[in-house]
């Protein structure tokens, strides 16, 4: 009784009044209804409300499994790809001293800054026909703008700084001394990187590579400008969505958008999962720096 | 293995961390690096592991160049200050990854594996955590473990990079002894780099002092405490009381005490520094015939533990100084806050100041990773 009595007075000097606290989760749980909720709720009630059968059918449609074959490709490229660049950078920013670091960390931050219809924009203008290399190619026969290549190229530019930023700072707190053990105990080069490196970024790479997946599937903006709008062709995902609705086929735009949006909220799902993985590994290395 | 290092010179930017460094560690001994934070000796137990290259000059080991071979081939075994367990691993295989890693020619079998790695466990008496994780075991155990990782691929010289640092005093001076104990039984060349002074005169074989990037002595650890060769290494091994001294043909005067120092029989009018440990200062009630004391009177009495510390005033210019004496003898004539007392130094030690540029001992936190 004195027990609780007394923790109800010192919780009461170290929270605020009352009402503050819930005036704030109210504003707050407001605001994720009205923006987040609802519309999440509307699109699957748009996809649903002509019938399963008009739903199953704008997804069986032709077009929209090529957008749906399309999406899936550039992301298969695009992701592997970053995955490969996220972890050399990672590794080159966290582990070496050499010139030109602080330009290259910039660098990756750049498709954060950028809006992706300009990043769209410099394909073009690099690859497209009026473009700089757009004789070379021509000549070469080889179709990067309004073909797959120039979506995959810019999928991987809006999405190169999700792998590399988790990295990064996960790499750089761990610093090099088991890679170091590693070495000093015979471990080549290569071995070291598959069976120390590895597995101590492992959380943080998976978490970075579901960001990328889900960043990759949703990018419409770049993909808009290189695309050229090729139904069946050159039309991913969210390009096709916007068509439809465009076309006033509202239930189909809406049942390829609650595609998107599960996907997404698939890729929602692993990410709590393993962040709450990544939390009990940290947790398990700060007790080791700290404990002795 | 004996280990060589000739002529070895490491800066990094402007910073000097080693200024042409010449060691020679003879097989089988045990031999301490110490120094303040930022002296080199890290520096150079990592130009020794090949885990850091020198700007230039060798190491050598068994009289044979091995400066430019790679880490992997150097056949040392390194513990780390902070263990550098791999954390996603049991400790039994953290203890066989050097064996798991060699080229399939040259890797022992499946069970000669499992039987090496046993052998260490009971060696470092760790056999029951075998599959335990390197986050569920207490700092000294790590640092058991990972002693047990290095040894396990047979090294020709063991490196130690403040192996007890980061250790509470009462595990590290466990682990010490446990570790002069280890090295009595197996005998490998051993180097191991300390800022703590005590822990290197009670474990090593040799003392190699630095500071500045530059070694200032080398000796057992009674030469280096008894018979310091510079200043520094005064300073940095026990503690001193400073007295500022005028040295004049053969010697020195402080105060009212004069003191022979015939290296100094040339020296004419000199200022000079006299270095006096507080444990080698007789406190008498009387004063001697002859220039042989310093008068002073008692500010400050407290016990310290088996010891007792007494601050003393030094009359007449006011210089603070510090004996310490055993509770028995201090029972035996307890002197209070107050009393004049006749200082007698049992040794002192002399410096001239133009060589004696005494720098204040700077105060390490314990972090002990500089460089």
């Amino acid at each position: 009784m004195s027990g609780s009595a007394h923790q109800a007075s010192v919780s009461a000097t170290t929270t605020e009044p009352r009402f503050v606290r819930v005036a704030l989760v109210t504003v707050a749980l407001s605001f994720l209804t009205l923006f987040l909720f609802v519309p999440l709720a509307a699109v699957f009630y748009e996809a649903l409300r002509k019938g399963i059968g008009v739903y199953l059918a704008a997804i069986a449609d032709p077009y929209a499994l090529a957008a749906i074959r399309l999406t899936l490709l550039s992301v298969a490229i695009a992701v592997p790809l970053n995955m490969v660049f996220g972890i050399a950078a990672a590794w080159a920013i966290a582990k070496f001293e050499f010139l030109g670091k602080s330009v290259l960390i910039t660098l990756i931050d750049l498709p954060f800054a950028v809006s992706p219809v300009i990043a769209g924009m410099i394909y073009v203008l690099l690859f497209g026909a009026q473009g700089w290399l757009g004789p070379w190619l021509g000549a070469h026969d080889i179709k990067i703008i309004f073909a797959v290549p120039g979506i995959v190229l810019a999928t991987v530019f809006v999405t190169v700084p999700f792998i590399a930023r988790e990295l990064i700072p996960l790499m750089q707190a761990q610093g090099t001394d088991e890679e170091e053990a590693a070495l000093v105990l015979g471990a080549s080069g290569w071995l070291t990187f598959w069976r120390i490196t590895l597995p101590n970024i492992q959380w943080g790479l998976l978490y970075g590579v579901v960001l990328c997946t889900a960043r990759a599937m949703g990018e419409f903006g770049a993909v808009s400008v290189v695309s050229g709008h090729i139904r069946g062709l050159t039309n991913t995902l969210p390009l096709h969505v916007e068509i439809l609705y465009n076309e006033y086929q509202f239930a189909a735009a809406f049942a390829c958008a609650s595609l998107l949006t599960l996907l997404a909220l698939v890729m929602l799902a692993f990410k709590a999962l393993i962040e709450r993985r990544a939390l009990r590994q940290r947790h398990s290395a700060l007790a080791m720096e700290t404990s002795s | 293995m004996s280990i060589e290092i000739q002529n070895l010179h490491k800066r990094f930017g402007a910073f000097v961390a080693l200024d042409h460094i010449d060691l020679s560690i003879p097989p089988g001994q045990l031999v301490a690096l110490l120094g303040p934070s930022g002296c080199g000796k890290t520096t150079l137990l990592r130009i020794i592991a090949g885990l850091e290259t020198a700007d230039h000059g060798q190491v050598l080991f068994d009289g044979e160049d091995a400066t430019r071979r790679h880490v992997r081939e150097r056949g040392v075994g390194f513990v780390f200050q902070h263990y550098a367990l791999f954390q996603h691993m049991t400790v039994f295989e953290n203890i066989a990854f050097g064996l798991r890693v060699r080229p399939r020619a040259v890797r022992p079998p499946e069970t000669a594996i499992r039987a090496k790695v046993n052998a260490l466990l009971d060696l470092v008496q760790m056999g029951w955590l075998a599959n335990r994780y390197p986050s569920q075991l207490s700092g000294g155990q790590r640092q058991r473990i990972a002693l047990a990782r290095a040894l396990a691929v047979e090294p020709q010289v063991l490196l130690l990079d403040e192996p007890f640092g980061a250790l509470d005093t009462k595990v590290r001076k466990e682990l010490r002894r446990w570790l002069r104990r280890l090295h009595d039984e197996l005998h490998i060349t051993s180097v191991f780099v300390t800022h703590d002074q005590e822990e290197a005169l009670e474990v090593a074989d040799r003392i190699v002092v630095m500071n500045h990037g530059r070694i200032e002595q080398i000796g057992s650890p009674q030469e280096v405490y008894d018979a310091p060769a510079t200043p520094f290494v005064y300073q940095f091994l026990g503690n001193i009381n400073l007295f500022h001294s005028r040295v004049h043909a053969g010697w020195a005067r402080v105060g009212g005490l004069r003191v022979q120092v015939p290296e100094y029989g040339d020296t004419e009018h000199a200022p000079a520094m006299a270095y006096v440990r507080p444990h080698d200062i007789d406190l008498l009630r009387e004063p001697e015939d002859g220039d042989t004391t310093l008068t002073a009177t008692i500010s400050r009495v407290s016990q310290l533990g088996s010891l007792v510390r007494l601050e003393l005033i030094q009359s007449p210019d006011g210089e603070i100084a510090e004996v310490e004496m055993t509770r028995e003898r201090y029972a035996a004539d307890p002197l209070q806050i107050g009393d004049l007392v006749f200082v007698k130094p049992r040794q002192v030690r002399v410096f001239l100041q133009d060589h004696s540029k005494v720098t204040p001992v700077p105060q390490w936190s314990g972090d002990g990773d500089g460089i």
